[in-house]
């Protein structure tokens, strides 16, 4: 059961880290898509009518960890405690700006509001990698690595998620941010993918880091192929795969010195929330999806 | 100042701060959804009108909600690790339900709503918003009965010096959470009421002229004109929310009444402070102000039986010590005394505002001259006082539970993060006051304006940055904006 949950807890944070890491790469990638007012709006609007609900994931992951996990949830946001408070203030500055930004004046405040879109969308995505990274191996450079790792992700992620869903030039310039992201993520991410299994045990962990490369190659022969369908798919793949790797090298132990069964709840709350979760989650991804699918056109500049 | 009291500052201040925002998006998200729904219904125009107008402001106060709301999730874990290793496996439940039953209905379905105008059919545009406000609705009742708890744990025991869940199905109808909710939630619609009540006032007052009078609808040039100026509909707003907070602030006296019956027998020692009454007293009276008392009427609102037993602060300090251990277990009674007094008077006076107004407006013509000038004034300068109240009432609640984060089983001072330096604590405070600060500043002139744009265009540049909620026909908005609705 405590395995259960663990492999539950890397599904939401997998789910937030595919969906959240476009929305963070079109934040990051605002400044140099978009040309005026228009395009911007274009630009954000990709990510307008969902992006909230995204963010949920992290909100149930970080829920299911306090409720199955309660040492986990604990030790882990009171150990990173600082870089946790440039989390939630990143994540205001971006919620707060992509809400307001339709509503304030054009000029100073749209750009204040852009500014806290872009700054919220990087330091988020930089922070969660180098957070991960410093858990994993307690080193500078995992931490850098591992936050270099997931910024540039989160952008190649976004720069295929734009192209995918806009026309004009918003679209081309998207598919060059893309081919350009990739030259940083790849290396990156191959080197510190490679990083992630070195237990004893890593066979599978092999394969699923293996894997992640893979679909992440694929991701840009795809981007250059001109398939944005596909490279979006490929690049999800690649991050979703990602997650799982590094949830992999975290098993048994998340915290350093304490595994998931010496920290996890009793097993009546594990049951009940099991019951729960297989009644809410299906739901959850159907009307999620639901919203992809009302959304579905490209965006055109207004 | 100790990492422990940094950190409850820290606590004290983002969650007040967070339920600035969190009640009005409980209450104007409902009356929003309910003026959609007159509009579908009766597809009148104004009510378009006055959907776009308040759900923009909705929207506006909605961001805080959800951005202040992260801090306080992450914040158990941050500062409070100790208290969450402790009660996780009970308090963790509720927090993971309302992620999972009501924040993704709540953030997925409003997103559905301000961007699916053009897109959904009407009636599942207008399913959308409700799906998402019975979702706030929803989040409220979890993190209520999460809250409840910590007040009166039940549903548990402790094994190995944990709280572990016996009973999920105790935890979600905790007595004290279910007098809790209708209380919050209530006073929540009380709030978003007065704030409808606030800017549908100013708006009456703003559209009369120089001699106090409103214009007519003949003096409008077209049919578009009186639809966005129609001074008329204030007077349907108002009536609104005249409605819905008298209806709320019946709901918000019953279920205090239930409330003070309850404290009584769970939280005697927070009863006791809000009077200020040192020993168990049988017919206790009660002060509305310091040294003026009124015999019996405590013991009549704690127990309906005017002869009933009060427990004392000073005689409950004696048994609290004998049961757990020599300790202060008396919380800060000035504090307590008063937010209790604050919270009865500025509710009641704004519940009491809105009988009245309903008295006043009552069956006098649908026209907005019918309103007292002297009334919308009133109801302008009301604005604060719910909101005032609804602070007082989580200062009597949570400081009326210290010194114990969880009554009778862990104490505040046991529950902090012990690895976290009072210097780390420091700069986050400091960082999360200053941030509040500048964004309820925001917050405010940006409501501000747009009330006092009223349902117009609101940017008067063509090529601007910002989304206009500007009214031209559907059929216009659809093929011009196809995507960007706000």
């Amino acid at each position: 059961m405590t395995t259960f949950w663990f492999i539950v807890i890397a599904f939401l944070w997998t789910g937030y880290f595919v969906l959240e890491g476009f929305d963070f790469g079109v934040g990051a990638l605002l400044p140099l898509l978009a040309r005026g007012p228009a395009e911007r709006r274009q630009v954000l609007g990709t990510i307008g009518p969902v992006w909230d609900g995204n963010e949920v994931w992290l909100i149930s992951a970080i829920g299911a960890m306090f409720a199955a996990f309660p040492a986990w949830y604990s030790g882990f946001l009171s150990e990173f405690y600082l870089a946790m408070v440039l989390v939630v203030v990143g994540l205001i500055l971006r919620g707060v700006g992509l809400e307001w930004r339709g509503k304030v004046r054009s000029g100073t405040e749209a750009a204040l509001c852009d500014a806290g879109v872009v700054t919220g969308s990087v330091l988020v995505a930089f922070l969660w990698g180098a957070i991960f990274g410093n858990l994993l191996f307690g080193t500078g450079l995992a931490t850098v690595l591992g936050g270099a790792l997931s910024l540039s992700l989160a952008v190649l992620h976004g720069a295929v998620f734009v192209s995918l869903k806009t026309e004009g030039a918003v679209r081309a310039r998207a598919r060059l941010a893309a081919l350009l992201a990739s030259a940083g993520a790849l290396p990156v991410a191959i080197a510190g993918l490679s990083a992630l299994p070195s237990g004893a045990d890593s066979v599978p962990l092999w394969v699923t880091a293996g894997a992640a490369m893979a679909a992440l190659a694929a991701g840009v022969a795809l981007v250059w192929r001109r398939r944005e369908g596909w490279a979006f798919a490929a690049t999800a793949t690649a991050i979703a795969l990602a997650t799982a790797s590094l949830f992999g090298a975290l098993y048994p132990a998340p915290l350093p010195g304490l595994t998931v069964a010496e920290m996890a709840s009793a097993p009546y709350t594990l049951t009940v929330l099991t019951w729960i979760g297989l009644v809410a989650l299906p739901g959850v991804i159907a009307y999620q999806s639901w919203t992809y699918w009302v959304f579905r056109k490209r965006l055109t500049r207004v | 100042m100790e990492a422990l009291d940094l950190a409850r500052w820290q606590f004290g201040v983002t969650t007040v701060y967070h339920f600035l925002f969190v009640p009005l998006t409980i209450g104007l998200g409902v009356f929003v959804a309910g003026l959609q729904t007159a509009w579908h219904r009766t597809g009148k125009e104004h009510y378009l009108t006055l959907t776009k107008f308040f759900g923009k402001l909705f929207l506006i106060n909605f961001a805080m909600g959800v951005v202040t709301g992260i801090v306080q999730e992450f914040q158990f874990g941050m500062n409070w690790s100790e208290y969450s290793v402790f009660v996780g496996d009970v308090f963790g439940a509720p927090l993971a339900l309302e992620a999972l039953l009501a924040f993704f209905l709540e953030s997925t379905f409003l997103g559905l709503w301000i961007f699916g105008w053009d897109r959904l059919p009407k009636r599942v545009h207008l399913a959308c918003l409700w799906i998402a406000v019975i979702g706030s609705n929803l989040s409220a009742y979890f993190i209520l009965a999460a809250n409840a708890w910590m007040k009166h744990p039940v549903g548990y025991e402790v094994v190995d010096g944990k709280a572990r869940m016996t009973d999920l199905w105790a935890v979600l109808t905790n007595s004290t959470a279910l007098a809790q909710v209708p209380h919050v939630v209530g006073a929540s619609f009380v709030v978003a009421g007065v704030f409808v009540l606030a800017v549908s006032g100013y708006r009456i007052l703003k559209d009369r002229d120089a001699k106090g009078l409103l214009p007519r609808k003949a003096d409008f040039a077209t049919p578009e004109e009186r639809s966005r100026k129609n001074p008329d509909m204030w007077r349907t707003s108002l009536r609104g929310a005249l409605v819905m907070t008298a209806i709320a602030g019946v709901v918000v006296a019953g279920s205090g009444d239930l409330s003070g019956q309850l404290l009584r027998e769970q939280q005697p020692m927070k009863l006791a402070a809000a009077e200020g009454l040192r020993q168990d007293t049988a017919g206790a009276p009660f002060s509305p102000v310091p040294g003026v008392e009124i015999p019996y009427l405590l013991s009549l609102l704690a127990a309906h039986d005017p002869n009933a037993v009060v427990q004392g602060v000073d005689d409950i300090q004696e048994r609290f010590e004998a049961q757990f251990g020599p300790g202060d277990y008396t919380p800060n009674l000035p504090v307590v005394f008063w937010s209790f007094r604050v919270m009865i008077m500025l509710g009641s006076a704004a519940i009491g505002l809105s009988v009245l107004g309903l008295w006043l407006t009552r069956g006098r013509g649908r026209r907005a001259r019918n309103v007292p000038t002297w009334f919308a004034k009133a109801c302008v300068l009301a604005l604060p006082l719910p909101v005032l109240a609804m602070i007082a009432g989580w200062l009597l609640s949570e400081i009326g539970r210290q010194p114990w984060t969880v009554a009778g089983e862990l104490l505040t001072a046991a529950s902090v993060s012990p690895g976290v330096t009072t210097t780390e604590i420091a700069i986050s405070l400091a960082l999360f006051t200053v941030l509040y600060g500048l964004l309820a500043l925001a917050e405010a002139g940006l409501i501000l304006r747009h009330v006092k744009a009223g349902p117009e265009v609101t940017a008067p540049d063509s090529d601007s940055d910002s989304d206009k909620t500007v009214l031209i026909p559907r059929q216009l908005q659809a093929e011009s904006r196809p995507t960007l609705m706000y």
